[in-house]
């Protein structure tokens, strides 16, 4: 019986072929844990370890409330500086954790533990990256080891080619609407097809960022020549076997789903559920008024995903009833967009650039939203209170959908502007 | 009493990102379902149910969602079924979150858990439902929690926990 690309890395992983249903003890190639996800884990650890188990193998951004907005999170991260000053482990705050992870650490083949609920974003780059708990991430901190049950697979064939002023984000809206916030629930998505093989590693990340809220276990794309370009460009080569690092033919899936791109129009989640999906068109006759855009977070804020709002903006205003807040997703891609000259552009527009970090999306940083205002918002969730006021309402989009909405001040289909 | 609450109960409902800013068991008590059931903190009774629906637990891997109803007095959390992270928090922490058909069930209905046959007996309406508790749940949340448990039993203890 052949293995799915995910039963290749558990059984390399825990020294033993896997079946689904096992559970087995695997070896950690990076714990990840983040300014608020490291602050529960501190105390766990020390009860049962003094030393981390390898202090080059932890990561520790500060992303989700930094710079500090309220005394409340310096507490916390003063609390984690100390650890991880004991611990001899630098503190990162270069951008949000998952972009971070991609740029510098994950290669194919790669098992990850990350304290937060969007690790499966990794898996664009061919590896596993499993999201947990604050007490998981203390036990791999102090052992380098997690325990896990074997999940089932799910394939996801993606063909066909994306109609203009469609994006990743549009297909993973349209995968969302299919299986719903539980569809994926304990499962790992394998994404292929002519449509996946097509893209870029950024916009497979926004594929897989978004598997965890169907519930996956972890999201996975087989890595190809693009995986190499993209390690190549983050100025880490790394060498894998495409052949080994990809399912076996004769894999068992759980399921088969079959979609096809050609017809995909502009998507938009509408607030409380991530498959209350409807085409941007649609919501468009409604003229919402929208308080604030945001472009941001670990599913949409790349280079790439500033290109597109450029090439919108470009000979255009912004509407100037709604506020424009952009988070970079790294240092590196703040630094991209200034050399291509977009924050300045982006500035003089009356956009406001913060630093690279989560930004709005968890209601920590700037950006909180206030009794019944409308945000627009590239992230990943729109549930009920996520950006700040309970009665606040979030609409997921792809940039271009962000974009072409913060022109007009009402959601707005990308393609009229593109 | 039983807390009834629907499908898809996501983290941010549980403890809100903004209030989530403390590693105080009992601060984080105060703001279980702070926005959503405003009313909860200040009821909950040491030994009431919460009572869900599907997907019980989803979105963010935020481990106080587990702390704050732990803390609350809430003993045993009964949904139809449990988002992935949650439920292994619920396991590190040593809440019981017990799989189980939740339909039809009252506030005020008296519930008991028959650990042995693995049954939900609903003692008011006088019905008995099948549910699905890990073997490892109970040890751990007899020792509370995963961290008191490799404390006491050593950190190679895990092996034979999860029996492999």
């Amino acid at each position: 019986m052949g293995q799915t690309i995910a039963e290749k890395i558990f059984s390399k992983h825990s020294g033993k072929k896997v079946n689904v249903g096992d559970y087995i003890i695997a070896d950690l190639d990076l714990v990840m844990a983040h300014d608020t996800t490291c602050a529960w884990a501190i105390d766990p650890f020390y009860r049962i370890a003094k030393k981390v188990w390898d202090n080059s193998k932890i990561f520790i951004p500060f992303d989700h409330a930094y710079p500090a907005p309220n005394i409340q999170m310096a507490k916390l991260q003063t609390k984690i500086r100390k650890f991880a000053k004991d611990q001899g482990i630098p503190i990162t705050t270069d951008g949000v954790c998952h972009q971070l992870l991609a740029e510098m650490y994950i290669n194919p083949g790669n098992l990850i533990l990350g304290a937060d609920s969007h690790t499966p974003t990794g898996g664009g780059l061919g590896a596993l990256t499993i999201g947990v708990g604050s007490t998981d991430a203390a036990i791999a901190m102090a052992t380098g080891k997690c325990w896990f049950k074997i999940p089932q697979t799910i394939r996801v064939n993606i063909e066909g080619n994306l109609p203009k002023g469609t994006f990743a984000k549009d297909i993973i809206l349209m995968i969302a609407k299919k299986f719903g916030p539980e569809g994926a629930n304990y499962k790992v998505l394998e994404y292929g097809g002519n449509a996946v093989r097509s893209l870029n590693v950024s916009s497979r990340l926004t594929i897989t960022n978004m598997s965890a809220e169907m519930g996956a276990k972890a999201a996975i794309v087989e890595p190809d020549e693009k995986t190499e370009k993209y390690l190549k460009e983050n100025n880490r080569p790394y060498k894998f076997d495409n052949n080994k690092l990809r399912s076996d033919a004769d894999a068992k899936y759980e399921d088969v789903f079959e979609f096809n791109v050609n017809d995909l129009v502009p998507l938009i989640a509408q607030p409380p559920d991530i498959n209350n999906i409807a085409p941007v068109k649609e919501i468009e006759k409604k003229k919402i008024k929208v308080d604030q855009v945001f472009i941001g977070s670990c599913t949409n804020c790349r280079i790439e995903d500033l290109d597109i709002v450029y090439k919108i903006w470009k000979g255009r205003k912004l509407n100037g009833n709604t506020r424009v807040i952009i988070t970079p997703a790294s240092k590196k891609v703040y630094l991209q967009a200034l050399i291509k000259g977009y924050l300045k552009s982006f500035t003089q527009m009356g956009a406001i650039i913060e630093n690279p970090c989560c930004g709005p999306c968890l209601g920590r940083g700037g950006g909180v939203l206030d009794d019944n205002e409308v945000c627009v918002s590239t992230s990943n969730r729109n549930f009920t209170g996520r950006m700040g006021s309970p009665t606040a309402s979030i609409y997921l989009g792809s940039p271009a959908t962000a974009a072409a909405t913060a022109t007009t001040g009402f959601i707005t289909d990308p393609r009229n502007l593109l | 009493m039983n807390w009834i609450l629907g499908d898809n109960i996501n983290t941010d409902l549980i403890t809100p990102g903004r209030y989530n800013t403390t590693t105080d068991p009992k601060e984080l008590a105060k703001i279980a379902f702070i926005e959503y059931r405003p009313e909860f903190a200040k009821n909950v009774k040491k030994g009431d149910f919460i009572i869900a629906g599907n997907n019980f637990g989803c979105g963010s891997s935020r481990e106080t969602a587990v702390v704050a109803i732990q803390t609350s007095g809430i003993s045993i959390l009964i949904a139809k079924s449990f988002a992935r992270i949650f439920y292994r928090n619920c396991i590190n922490q040593g809440l019981l979150a017990i799989t189980a058909d939740t339909t039809n069930i009252d506030p005020d209905d008296k519930l008991k858990i028959n650990f042995k046959k693995s049954l939900l007996i609903n003692v008011t309406k006088n019905k008995k439902t099948k549910v699905t508790i890990p073997n490892l749940m109970i040890p751990l949340h007899k020792e509370g929690g995963i961290i008191p448990y490799l404390e006491k039993h050593g950190l190679e203890s895990i092996s034979t926990l999860f029996k492999i």
